[in-house]
């Protein structure tokens, strides 16, 4: 089991024919995932790699069935591109696009109340069920099946979590990177949601940085709703400095607020496992659900 | 992006905040100038710098001599000016802001933030103005009114209502409070603008409101459409070595430490910065290399991070993904060869072909340190730099 991406999932591509869309769709596709479709305006009825580009994104989904779509647009186009998905009907998109204005990302968020489209991203690595399907740009061999889920705001440093946990024989169910922007899709709680109903998974890894209050929101959430699976917590950022933004546009102590330690003392407090050192988010895991087994 | 007060107040003006009458000087004589043209009896001169507290640290003084004003100018341009937000080192004065005296009746506060968790834009107003509002904040929130926008609608009149009123004032003063509020929501709407702040919004002695000081910060991601913000932006506020790498797209911020870290990917960078410090170590920057390091971002890297003569070590951390591993350990080995660096490099190498890179930096003649895991990178990286500060 898994969420967001299964067997079912039909993938299509908006930007495909663009420099990243079109290097990451021959990636994608070599992971086997089912990409039915790409958007292009302007090149509807060319073909790339023999799938079938279209004009709109209503049009590839009236044609192909696709329902779900993954965003390579560039960032003064990609505000649009989530709403076109949405607005035809998409359960599910996937924003890899970096450098979106977070006033269009207000805009979004308030076009996407009242549809039932789950949007990941925007600046994100994407998410993948391993061996089912992979809808973004990460490393596919890293990633092994199993039953530990990640959610994570980060790229690079969830692909090192992802790495520990194979490397510790602990596979996963679906790895979610929410992205680094100060306004996202899908965040912790809206995934962790996901995460408790899914049979498949059996313990979560929860990859959170400086800046704004997800970590906080996720941890008052779990207590309130008596989330049991296991949770190991790492928080980036623990030696930035107050007042600048450390890469991504989101992590950034504002006011004083949205440090690492405030976020990590209300994670321990709902009782999940926050790990100092980012070396050791897979062997943390291991530990507690060899625990859990030998029960 | 930030700005300085001064053109923040143009910017103001232009969309209707009522701002005091000045102008901005870079010399004795412009500020001498600018004062001669106002045509008042009381002046302040105010340092301009990209920071908040410079009343306490010396940089805003008042004049009632043109005399005075020329005094106060020469005082502040080129003082460094060491308040709360710039840290010990403090800033250059370069600019001044030159504006008429008011006489104050009452502080207030406004301004408009991200707030994150709702996903809108939230317009405050607090009676505590004058102060740090981060204080008010923790100490009486209750004392903060907010308004949050819809992004389809924008600020409403009746919430500019709400807002004015909610703050004591009455008749006319209510009535210019409110439009004050849509003007600045406006200025900030259409600069795409990410944090306003006029702390203190003053009502005068004559009853008019009006913006004493002045705080905007721009979306860095939507500079791309706003060309008159961009024009503001004063590179003499930013380290040279910062401006240098992200004219090559590398995100470098100088921290304290001795540890120079080069890593691809924010998050990553950040926990390579936390595990120098788990270490024993503090480290001396974050650099984000991005996806893409090959040998020339790598030899830009490295300049980058030399440039602070306070790293004694460098640990490259790069978890390949697209990009394969042994690519990165080419560009390493390609830029080490082109350049003389003295101080210790720790490589960790992992994810796609990591073996391959680790072969290809066993075999090259050069001088690193190898590491076999990330801990072991961070361990010894730290151990190099005190072994030279020693």
């Amino acid at each position: 089991m898994s969420i967001l991406v299964d067997g079912n999932t039909r993938v299509v591509v908006q930007g495909i024919t663009g420099k990243e869309g079109s290097f990451h769709t021959t990636q994608m596709i070599e992971y086997n995932t089912n990409i039915v479709a790409g958007v292009t305006p302007g090149k509807g009825g060319q073909k790339f790699l023999n799938i079938p580009i279209f004009n709109t994104v209503k049009e590839s989904k009236e044609r192909t069935d696709a329902n779900t779509s993954v965003i390579f647009v560039p960032p003064p186009f990609a505000a649009d591109a989530i709403m076109e998905a949405a607005a035809s009907g998409l359960g599910l998109v996937v924003c890899i696009t970096e450098g979106v204005p977070a006033s269009d990302m207000v805009k979004v968020k308030n076009f996407l109340n009242g549809t039932n489209t789950t949007l990941v991203g925007p600046n994100c690595p994407g998410v993948i069920t391993p061996e089912k399907g992979k809808i973004g740009i990460m490393p596919g061999f890293i990633h092994s099946p199993g039953n530990i889920g990640v959610i994570s705001r980060s790229g690079t440093l969830t692909y090192e979590a992802v790495d520990q946990l194979t490397k510790q024989g602990l596979g996963q169910s679906t790895c979610i990177g929410i992205g680094g922007d100060p306004i996202i899709g899908s965040n912790f709680v809206d995934l962790l949601t996901l995460f408790a109903h899914d049979d498949g998974t059996d313990g979560v890894i929860l990859i959170g940085e400086i800046g704004g209050t997800a970590e906080e929101e996720a941890a008052e959430w779990v207590v309130k709703n008596h989330f049991t699976k296991p949770i190991v917590a790492f928080i980036a950022g623990q030696t930035a400095p107050p007042g600048r933004r450390m890469g991504h546009a989101g992590a950034i102590i504002a006011s004083g607020k949205g440090t690492a330690e405030e976020k990590m003392k209300a994670l321990k407090k709902a009782g999940i496992t926050v790990v100092d050192s980012p070396s050791e988010i897979g062997i943390t895991m291991k530990d507690i659900i060899d625990e859990r087994n030998s029960d | 992006m930030k700005i300085h007060e001064y053109q923040a107040k143009e910017l103001l003006k232009e969309s209707g905040v009522p701002v005091p009458k000045g102008n901005h000087a870079f010399t004795v004589d412009e500020a001498d100038e600018v004062a001669k043209n106002l045509k008042t009896e009381l002046i302040v001169v105010k340092a301009q710098i990209h920071a908040g507290g410079r009343g306490k640290g010396g940089g805003v003084k008042l004049a009632h001599s043109f005399e005075e004003v020329k005094q106060h100018a020469s005082n502040i341009l080129g003082m460094t000016l060491i308040t709360h937000q710039t840290g010990p080192e403090g800033k250059v004065v370069r600019r001044l802001l030159v504006e008429e005296g008011v006489a104050i009746a009452t502080e207030l506060y406004a301004g408009i933030v991200l707030d994150r968790s709702k996903n809108q834009f939230v317009f405050m107003v607090s009676t505590e103005g004058g102060v740090e509002i981060e204080k008010v904040a923790a100490q009486s929130p209750e004392k903060i009114i907010k308004e949050w926008i819809d992004p389809g609608l924008g600020l409403t009149d009746f919430q500019a209502r709400n807002l004015a009123y909610s703050l004591g004032l009455a008749g006319d003063q209510a009535k210019n409070a409110s439009k004050t509020f849509l003007s600045l929501w406006n200025a900030f709407e259409k600069s795409d603008c990410s944090l306003a702040e006029i702390n203190p919004l003053v009502v005068t002695e004559s009853g008019n409101v009006l913006a004493l000081d002045a705080k905007m910060n721009f979306d860095d991601n939507a500079l791309y459409r706003q060309p008159q913000i961009n024009e503001m932006r004063d590179l003499s506020e930013e380290l040279e070595s910062e401006i240098e790498a992200s004219k090559h797209n590398l995100n470098y911020i100088k921290l304290g430490g001795n540890v120079g870290c080069m890593v691809n990917g924010a998050g990553l960078a950040m926990a390579t910065m936390d595990i120098i410090k788990l270490s024993g170590g503090e480290p001396a920057n974050f650099l984000d290399v991005g996806g893409v390091a090959s040998a020339e971002t790598v030899a830009r890297g490295f300049q980058i991070i030399l440039s602070d003569p306070a790293v004694k070590s460098i640990l490259i951390n790069i978890f390949g993904g697209i990009v394969r591993c042994d690519r990165v350990a080419q560009g390493v080995i390609d830029a080490l060869s082109q350049m003389d660096v003295e101080v210790p490099v720790i490589i960790r190498l992992e994810g796609t072909n990591a073996k391959e890179a680790a072969n290809l930096l066993e075999n090259s003649d050069l001088d690193f340190i190898v590491a076999t895991s990330f801990q072991d990178g961070a361990e010894k990286a730290v151990r190099a730099a005190i072994r030279i500060e020693s």
